[in-house]
C-alpha cells in the first residue's frame, strides 16, 4: 500500500511529447483510474511509475520519497499488461512462483506454496495450476498475470488495460472481480483504460487524460455530472453528452443555428456560484445535456424529427433532428417511436452544463 | 478463365500449341535435378557401399575381391583410427562450444539499440562468407611463428602454434571459431530479438535479477534456435577437412576426414576407406538424431 504523487511530469520521445506538466496524486488504498484515448499518454504515465521509463522532467514520489533513481525492482510495484506477458514454457504454478523465487529475496518453500495457493484461490485458477500457459484462454491468462501481481504483495498495483483484450462477458466479470480484489487487499490500484465504462464502474477516482495533460480528476460522479470541459463531456458517457452551440437570452437557451429555445433556470444550484447573469448574457456558449436528461413530452417546447432509433433493450437511444443538427435522447424502451416521426422534447433545465464556446471550459470550473 | 488454385493450361498458349501439358512442364523441371542427384550423390553412395566390402584399390588393375566385413573389423580394431576419432571429438567439442560461447555472447551484446548495429552485424558476418581454404591459408600466415601477426600482437616471441603437437588442434579450432561464430551469432540474434520485450519488463517488475532473467526467460526461449545452430556446427565440424589439412600436418591434429583422405588417395586403400566413410556417416547420423530428438523435446517444453 502506498501513496503516489507525480509532480509536474513531462515526457518526450524524440520530437514527440507524450506528457506535459502532469500532476497526479493517488491516495493510499485508492482505486484510481486513468482514462484517455489511445495515445493520450496513459501507458507512459504508468510505466514511469513502474520505473520502466524515466520522466524528462518532474518527479515521482512513492510514499513521499522521490524514486527517480530507483529501478523497477526497488519500487516494488506490480504491473499487469494487456498482453498478459506470462512466461512461456512454464506452468501456471511456475509463473506464479516466479516473482517469489529470485535468489536474493527467496522465500521459504512453504511460504511460496502458501502464497501461490492463496492467490490461486482468490482468482479461482486452482484447477489450472499445473497447466502450461499456452493452453489457457484469454481470461485465464489475465487471471494468472493478475495472480503473479498479487502473490508478491506489492505496494502499488499498476494495470495497463488488463481487460481490453477480453470479450465483453469476461470483461464484465473480471471488472467486478478486480474491484472486489482491491477492496479485499486494501491496496493502491492505478488502472489505465480507454473504456469510460470501466473507469466509471471501478474507480474511486478518475483522471481524464487528453494529449498528455490531465484534464480533470474527480470521482466518477463528478466527472460524469460536472465535466470540466467539452472534451471530458464528450468522452465520458455513452452515448456522450449533447453539446449544442447557443446563447443565453433572458434565462432562456437560444440555440442559434438550430433556431430553438429552451428554458434554463439560473441559480446557485445550477452554476455552483460561477459568474452568471449579465456576464453570461449573449456570450457564445455550448450547452451540455446528457441524453438521459432530454425527454419527450407532448407539450414540450421544441419539435424535432426522429432521425434514428437504437434499441438497447432496457432503453432506446433516439437521435433527434432539429433543423440540420442532431442530438441524442435516452428514452424508456417502451416508448413507441418510428423513424421520421415528429416528436416534442424538453430537457431537465437544472442538469444543463454551460461551457465557454472559445475555451471549452465549463462555467462552473472557470475561475 | 477459371481462377482455381491450380491454374490449368490455357489452351491457346504456346506451351499448349507445342503439346506440353502441366505434367510434362513439371517433369521438365524435376527430372534433371533428380538425374543429377542420382548420378553424383546416390549412385556413388551405393557404389561405395559395395566397395566397402572389398579390398579394391583404385591405383591397380587388380580385380576387387569380396572380403565381407573384414574392412570394418580392421578399422574398428585399429587404435590409430580410434585416436583419429578421439581427436575429432575433441575438436568438435572445443570448436562448437567456442562458437556457441562467442556467437551467443556477441549476439547478446548486439541485441540492444546501438548505433550502426546493421553495419556492425554485417561486418561481423564476413568471416563466414570466406572460403575455408582461403581462411586456412590466411591463418597460416597469421600463426607464423617468426613473422605472424598473432605472435607479434601478443608478444609471444617464436611460439609455435601449428608445429607444436599440443597446440595444433587448438589453433585449428580457434580458426574455426573465428570463422563460424558469426553463424551462431546470426541465429542467436534472430532468437533473441524474438523474445518479446514485455517479458523482460515483467521480469524487471517481478524483481528478477539479470542472471535469473537470463536463465529463466532468455535461455529457454532461445534454446531451440541455439540447438539448430549446434546441430549444424557439429555436423560441419565433424567433417572438417580443408581447414585442418591446410593449417597443420601434426598427427595430433589429424581429424578423421584427413585420415580418410590419406587412406583413400595416398595409400589407395579404396575399399577400406569406403568402409571408414560409412562409419563416419553412421556416426554423424547418430549424433544428429540425438540432437534432433533433444531439439523436439526443447520445443515441446
Amino acid at each position: 500500500m502506498a501513496h503516489i504523487q507525480l509532480k509536474n511530469i513531462s515526457k518526450s520521445f524524440g520530437n514527440h511529447t507524450a506528457l506535459t506538466g502532469l500532476n497526479l496524486e493517488i491516495g493510499d488504498g485508492e482505486f484510481f483510474v486513468l482514462l484517455g484515448e489511445t495515445g493520450a499518454g496513459k501507458t507512459t504515465t504508468l510505466r514511469m511509475i513502474a520505473g520502466l521509463e524515466k520522466p524528462t522532467e518532474g518527479q515521482v514520489f512513492i510514499d513521499g520519497v522521490d524514486v527517480a533513481d530507483w529501478g523497477a525492482a526497488e519500487r516494488d510495484v506490480a504491473l499487469v499488461l494487456q498482453q498478459y506477458s506470462l512466461y512461456p514454457r512454464y506452468t501456471v504454478r511456475e509463473n506464479l512462483e516466479f516473482p517469489l523465487k529470485p535468489k536474493i529475496r527467496r522465500l521459504p518453500d512453504a511460504e511460496i506454496k502458501d502464497r501461490v495457493a492463496r492467490a490461486a484461490k482468490t482468482l479461482r485458477i486452482e484447477h489450472l495450476l499445473d497447466r502450461k500457459t499456452d493452453r489457457l484462454s484469454g481470461g485465464e491468462m489475465q487471471r494468472v498475470s493478475i495472480g503473479r501481481a498479487i502473490v508478491r504483495k506489492p505496494r502499488v498495483f499498476l494495470m495497463d488495460e488488463p481487460l481490453s483484450a477480453l470479450d465483453a462477458k469476461l470483461r464484465e466479470a473480471l471488472r467486478t472481480e478486480l474491484k472486489n480484489l482491491q477492496i479485499q487487499l486494501g491496496a493502491t490500484f492505478l488502472f489505465v483504460t480507454h473504456d469510460q465504462i470501466e473507469a466509471m464502474s471501478m474507480g474511486d477516482k478518475v483522471g481524464v487524460l487528453n494529449h498528455g495533460r490531465i484534464v480533470q480528476t474527480g470521482t466518477p460522479h463528478e466527472i460524469y455530472n460536472n465535466p470540466r470541459d467539452t472534451y471530458v463531456a464528450s468522452f465520458v458517457g455513452s452515448p456522450p453528452m449533447n453539446l449544442i452551440d447557443g446563447r443565453l437570452v433572458n434565462n432562456r437557451a437560444v440555440m442559434a443555428p438550430m433556431n430553438f429555445e429552451l428554458p434554463l433556470t439560473i441559480g446557485a444550484k445550477t452554476f455552483g456560484g460561477a459568474k452568471t447573469g449579465a456576464a453570461t448574457e449573449g456570450r457564445p456558449l455550448v450547452f451540455g445535456i446528457r441524453p438521459e436528461d432530454v425527454y419527450l413530452e407532448s407539450g414540450a417546447p421544441v419539435e424535432a424529427r426522429v432521425h434514428d432509433v437504437e434499441n438497447h433493450g432496457v432503453e432506446k437511444i433516439l437521435t433527434l433532428r432539429v433543423g440540420d443538427t442532431t442530438l441524442r435522447a435516452t428514452v424508456p424502451a417502451r416508448t413507441d417511436v418510428a423513424i421520421e416521426q415528429s416528436v416534442r422534447f424538453a430537457w431537465n433545465a437544472d442538469k444543463v452544463v454551460l461551457f465557454d464556446k472559445g475555451s471549452g471550459v465549463s462555467l462552473r470550473h472557470a475561475s | 478463365m477459371a481462377t482455381t488454385m491450380i491454374t490449368t493450361l490455357d489452351r491457346t498458349s504456346r506451351a499448349a500449341a507445342r503439346g506440353l501439358s502441366d505434367m510434362s512442364i513439371r517433369n521438365l523441371f524435376i527430372i534433371p535435378t533428380i538425374l543429377f542427384l542420382i548420378v553424383f550423390n546416390i549412385f556413388p553412395l551405393i557404389y561405395s557401399l559395395g566397395y566397402s566390402f572389398t579390398d579394391f584399390r583404385a591405383s591397380t588393375n587388380a580385380p576387387a575381391n569380396f572380403v565381407g566385413l573384414q574392412n570394418y573389423r580392421d578399422l574398428l580394431n585399429d587404435p590409430y583410427v580410434w585416436s583419429n576419432f578421439a581427436i575429432t571429438a575433441k575438436y568438435v567439442i572445443i570448436s562448437v562450444a567456442g562458437q556457441l560461447l562467442v556467437g551467443f555472447g556477441v549476439a547478446m551484446l548486439l541485441n540492444r539499440d546501438i548505433p550502426l548495429k546493421g553495419l556492425i552485424t554485417t561486418l561481423l558476418l564476413l568471416p563466414m562468407m570466406l572460403s575455408m581454404a582461403v581462411v586456412g591459408l590466411f591463418w597460416k600466415l597469421l600463426y607464423d611463428p617468426s613473422w605472424g601477426v598473432i605472435n607479434y600482437a601478443l608478444g609471444l616471441g617464436n611460439f609455435e602454434w601449428l608445429a607444436d603437437p599440443k597446440m595444433a588442434l587448438y589453433a585449428v579450432a580457434l580458426t574455426d571459431i573465428w570463422m563460424w561464430s558469426p553463424f551462431v551469432m546470426l541465429l542467436s540474434l534472430a532468437g533473441l530479438s524474438a523474445v518479446p520485450k514485455h517479458l523482460y519488463e515483467a521480469a524487471a517488475i517481478d524483481r528478477a535479477g539479470p542472471f535469473y532473467t537470463f536463465f529463466r526467460i532468455t535461455l529457454p526461449l532461445v534454446a531451440p534456435i541455439l540447438m539448430i545452430a549446434v546441430i549444424f556446427r557439429t555436423m560441419e565440424a565433424f567433417k572438417t577437412f580443408d581447414l585442418a589439412y591446410i593449417l597443420t600436418s601434426q598427427p595430433t591434429a589429424e581429424l578423421i576426414s584427413i585420415r580418410l583422405y590419406k587412406m583413400a588417395f595416398q595409400e589407395w586403400q579404396t575399399g577400406r576407406s569406403c568402409a571408414l566413410a560409412y562409419i563416419v556417416l553412421i556416426m554423424v547420423l547418430a549424433i544428429t538424431n540425438i540432437y534432433v530428438k533433444y531439439l523436439n523435446k526443447v520445443k515441446e517444453r
